[in-house]
């Protein structure tokens, strides 16, 4: 499936004799909350089912709502121009056939009477508000200047404006992929690259990832500079023969002669609800590869920086999103030129029990945790690799020499993981440091799930994170 | 993508253009004489590579091009300093075609350290950016998005060189080579498709792997001409190629030529050949043999005596043997090259 083909319908009212509430649509599997941005209906219009009644703007695109309920639009609830409407708020009531208004006093406001796995779902990925507020205490990047000002915006605009700025300075970089040029992206990510550099160098795909994977990589021979978006990197398996065999080989295969600059991006991993062939995390398949380059940001700053530099890297990069990181906040540095080092791990906060190592979306669990474990008295200190490949063993074991224990955190599966090779260096590099065995925190062996419950259950916890750091400290 | 549609070309209907042969042009006493010269470059070479095969100085998979020499001399004679040039795993006629030195093609079906990949390629992955060959392609087909993305370059810088794709009938059946097809139409990239139809995907028969078998027409549902060519005359390759060339550098798009050619020896050096008779190969050799078909013409029409063209043959296998020599005698890769190249 291909986000934001489904179609808009209006949240179903659940008892049938009363005034009908219309509650604020999830328009994709990760939305949280949206904007009115515009009614198209006025109180006392007729509405048929199928009727588009209003515009809803989510972090990706403004979708048109439709109703799915016929009657009267008795009471408009939430007017037009309101930001930051969460899913399921009452936005309107429509009265059926025959109901007069006085029966909208019965009507009840509250949106929790409307059960929806959505607002059950208390799961790390579902409550990016926490995550924001306990990263915005991350200390920026050492490498940032004493005093830079910091602007807040979302990693979708991170990545975006590293794209630009990159264009801007390199003729021979474009962007291609399905949707990023007149759909404004998937998931929003190329916004208005289309209007800035126009169709030359921000070209829509067919939906042929094998295809054009392999055209941006001839391109790339060629001494042009791609960024290939794949919608999704569950789409790129169809691709793997050209990134592994031509992009990751060529340089070596001709000894040094024709390389391959290039750069594959788009999200990876679980997003929300999308079910097991949408939901694979591929850090490890990638970082396996030699001749690729692999890196996963948490942060929008991250983001912008390793985006910039992967894209002046004369090398294929794979570079790794995260749908639900797209439409966070982080502060970013506001410097003109922001390219951060491939290869560079961070420590995202300093402790002296135990080190969690983590990347991309696996932060938020390790830094909830780490707050965990302190209100136990544990200091956990939070290790971001940012890069997978070539990958920082050495931030990894200084701090493992520290603590003496060691936790990994990943979304992909156990067996043959990131979190099993960074086991591995731990034991080579650091065996007589270690106190503990180290913990590895990770997917279920299991196809992703569905149904809400199984899919909390597949994915690693901030729960689980917290009890193997314990574990490993004897507590 | 707008860049390819600000040339608005005259396109005449595709089917049309596939429907009209190129006509063959007869060749004069200096094309002749080139085209028996470097053919039988080739052809010697790939002789001597075979026999170092049998001696082990060449290791793994060694696919030699005996017999379809006429397929990449022809289609060089089209092309321009700056176009380029890729193809699969059968690549060492592509390679001398392209003027890329046999010494360093045959250093590196040796592994050795003065070969075009430094030993670290193989007879399956060599390249010259230098003489505009990018590869040498080991997997089946892939070569194929690839050389529609050189095309692309090509029209991003808004040159108009054009970029040949070689692939054989098993390639053909390929998905990737569909997806390149959509896109290069969609997008008018200067592409040549040279579809070396050699009769056999390793040991199928085309009759047993290909529901058309007709491969000119693959094209025809993205409207990219196409045509068959004989690709055992040299001439009749040139004449196509030409016309296929000129298509893409005006900005129509890509063109598809099928060459109908043979190869003599087995599909690499491993062949058993019990898919095919002794009688058929023999048939080809004897009746269609690209080189003795020049051969005779130039001694027909008096362009060169037979004491000229052993004299040729005598140059040629000079060179040959100087190649296989330089092969034999240059030191392996040092021991360091092995972690070198992996990133720049």
């Amino acid at each position: 499936m291909r986000p934001n083909s489904i179609p808009t319908f209006g949240a179903e009212s659940v008892i049938k004799s009363m005034p009908i509430e219309v509650l604020m649509p999830a328009l994709s599997p990760t939305m949280e909350k949206g904007n009115l941005a515009k009614w198209l209906k006025k109180e006392g219009d007729k509405i048929r089912s199928g009727d588009v009644i209003a515009e809803i703007e989510t972090d990706k695109a403004t979708m048109e709502f439709e109703s799915a309920e016929e009657g009267t639009l008795a009471r408009i609830l939430v007017p037009e121009g309101t930001a930051d409407v969460a899913v399921n708020t009452p936005i309107a009531v429509i009265l059926s056939e025959g109901e007069d208004k006085s029966a909208i006093k019965t009507a009840k406001p509250a949106a929790q009477s409307v059960p929806s796995a959505k607002a059950q779902k208390p799961s790390a990925p579902a409550a990016p508000k926490a995550a924001e507020k306990s990263r915005l205490q991350i200390a920026p990047d050492p490498g940032v200047p004493d005093g830079t000002e910091m602007v807040t915006m979302t990693m979708r605009e991170a990545l975006r404006d590293a794209m630009a700025e990159e264009m801007r300075r390199d003729e021979n970089v474009f962007v291609m992929g399905e949707e990023v040029a007149e759909y404004q992206g998937a998931y929003k990510v190329t916004q208005g690259l289309l209007q800035e550099f126009g169709a030359k160098r921000v070209i829509d795909t067919p939906i042929t990832e094998h295809g054009f994977a392999g055209l941006g990589i001839g391109a790339a021979l060629g001494g042009l500079k791609p960024i290939v978006e794949f919608m999704t990197f569950n789409f790129a398996m169809q691709a793997m023969d050209q990134l592994v065999n031509s992009a990751a080989k060529t340089l070596y295969m001709s000894g040094g002669q024709m390389g391959c600059q290039i750069v594959f991006r788009g999200p990876n991993g679980a997003a929300a609800r999308v079910g097991a062939q949408h939901s694979q995390d591929y850090s490890a398949w990638y970082s396996h590869i030699p001749g690729l380059k692999v890196i996963a940001p948490s942060t929008a700053a991250d983001a912008k920086g390793l985006l910039k530099a992967a894209i002046r890297d004369p090398n294929p990069v794979i570079f790794l999103e995260n749908e639900i990181l797209y439409g966070q906040s982080f502060p970013v540095p506001k410097l003109d030129d922001y390219v951060l080092p491939i290869g560079k791990a961070k420590v995202a906060r300093a402790g002296s029990d135990v080190t969690i190592i983590a990347w991309s979306i696996g932060m938020t669990y390790a830094l909830k945790a780490a707050d965990e474990l302190a209100k136990d008295g544990i200091s956990a200190e939070v290790i971001d690799l940012r890069t997978l490949k070539p990958m920082d063993s050495d931030t990894v074991i200084t701090s493992v020499q520290k603590t003496g224990r060691a936790v990994t955190v990943e979304e992909g599966w156990q067996q043959n993981g990131v979190g099993a090779e960074i086991a591995a260096r731990i034991m080579a590099q650091a065996f007589d440091y270690l106190d503990a065995p180290v913990a590895r925190v990770s997917a279920k062996d299991v196809p992703m799930p569905y149904a809400a419950n199984l899919e909390k259950l597949a994915l690693p916890s901030v729960a689980e994170v917290v009890e193997a750091a314990k574990s490993v400290c004897y507590r | 993508m707008a860049v390819a549609k600000k040339k608005p070309a005259a396109q005449p209907d595709a089917k049309s253009a596939a429907e009209t042969p190129a006509k063959l042009a007869e060749f004069g006493k200096d094309q002749d004489i080139a085209a028996y010269r470097d053919m039988l470059s080739i052809r010697r070479f790939e002789e001597k590579a075979g026999q170092m095969y049998g001696m082990g100085l060449i290791g793994g998979f060694c696919h030699l091009y005996i017999g379809q020499e006429a397929v990449v001399v022809g289609m060089q004679m089209t092309l321009r300093k700056g176009d380029q040039v890729i193809t699969g795993y059968r690549d060492h006629g592509h390679m001398l075609a392209c003027g890329m030195d046999p010494k360093g093609v045959m250093a590196e079906l040796t592994g050795r350290r003065g070969g075009y990949s430094k030993g670290k390629g193989g007879s399956m992955h060599m390249f010259s950016v230098q003489e505009g060959f990018y590869g040498g392609h080991g997997i089946v087909g892939a070569q194929v998005p690839l050389g529609t993305g050189l095309a692309f370059a090509n029209v991003y810088r808004g040159n108009d060189h054009v970029c040949l794709t070689y692939f054989g009938d098993g390639a053909a059946t390929q998905g990737q080579v569909y997806e390149a097809f959509n896109m290069a139409e969609l997008w008018k990239l200067p592409v040549v498709y040279v579809i070396e139809n050699n009769r056999y995907a390793m040991g199928t028969a085309i009759t047993r792997s290909s529901a058309e078998t007709n491969l000119s027409r693959r094209g025809l549902s993205f409207n990219i001409p196409g045509e068959q060519v004989d690709g055992m005359d040299v001439r009749a390759v040139k004449s196509a190629g030409e016309k296929a060339v000129q298509w893409c550098r005006d900005g129509n798009g890509p063109f598809i030529l099928e060459m109908m050619t043979y190869r003599y020896r087995g599909h690499s050096m491993s062949d058993p050949a019990k898919y095919r008779t002794r009688e058929e190969v023999e048939k080809v050799r004897t009746e269609h043999d690209p080189i003795e078909q020049v051969r005779q013409r130039i001694l027909e029409k008096k362009f060169a005596s037979e004491d000229q063209l052993k004299k040729i043959d005598a140059e040629v296998r000079e060179r040959v043997n100087q190649a296989a020599e330089f092969a034999t005698h240059d030191p392996e890769p040092d021991a360091a090259e092995l972690y070198t190249d992996v990133w720049r």
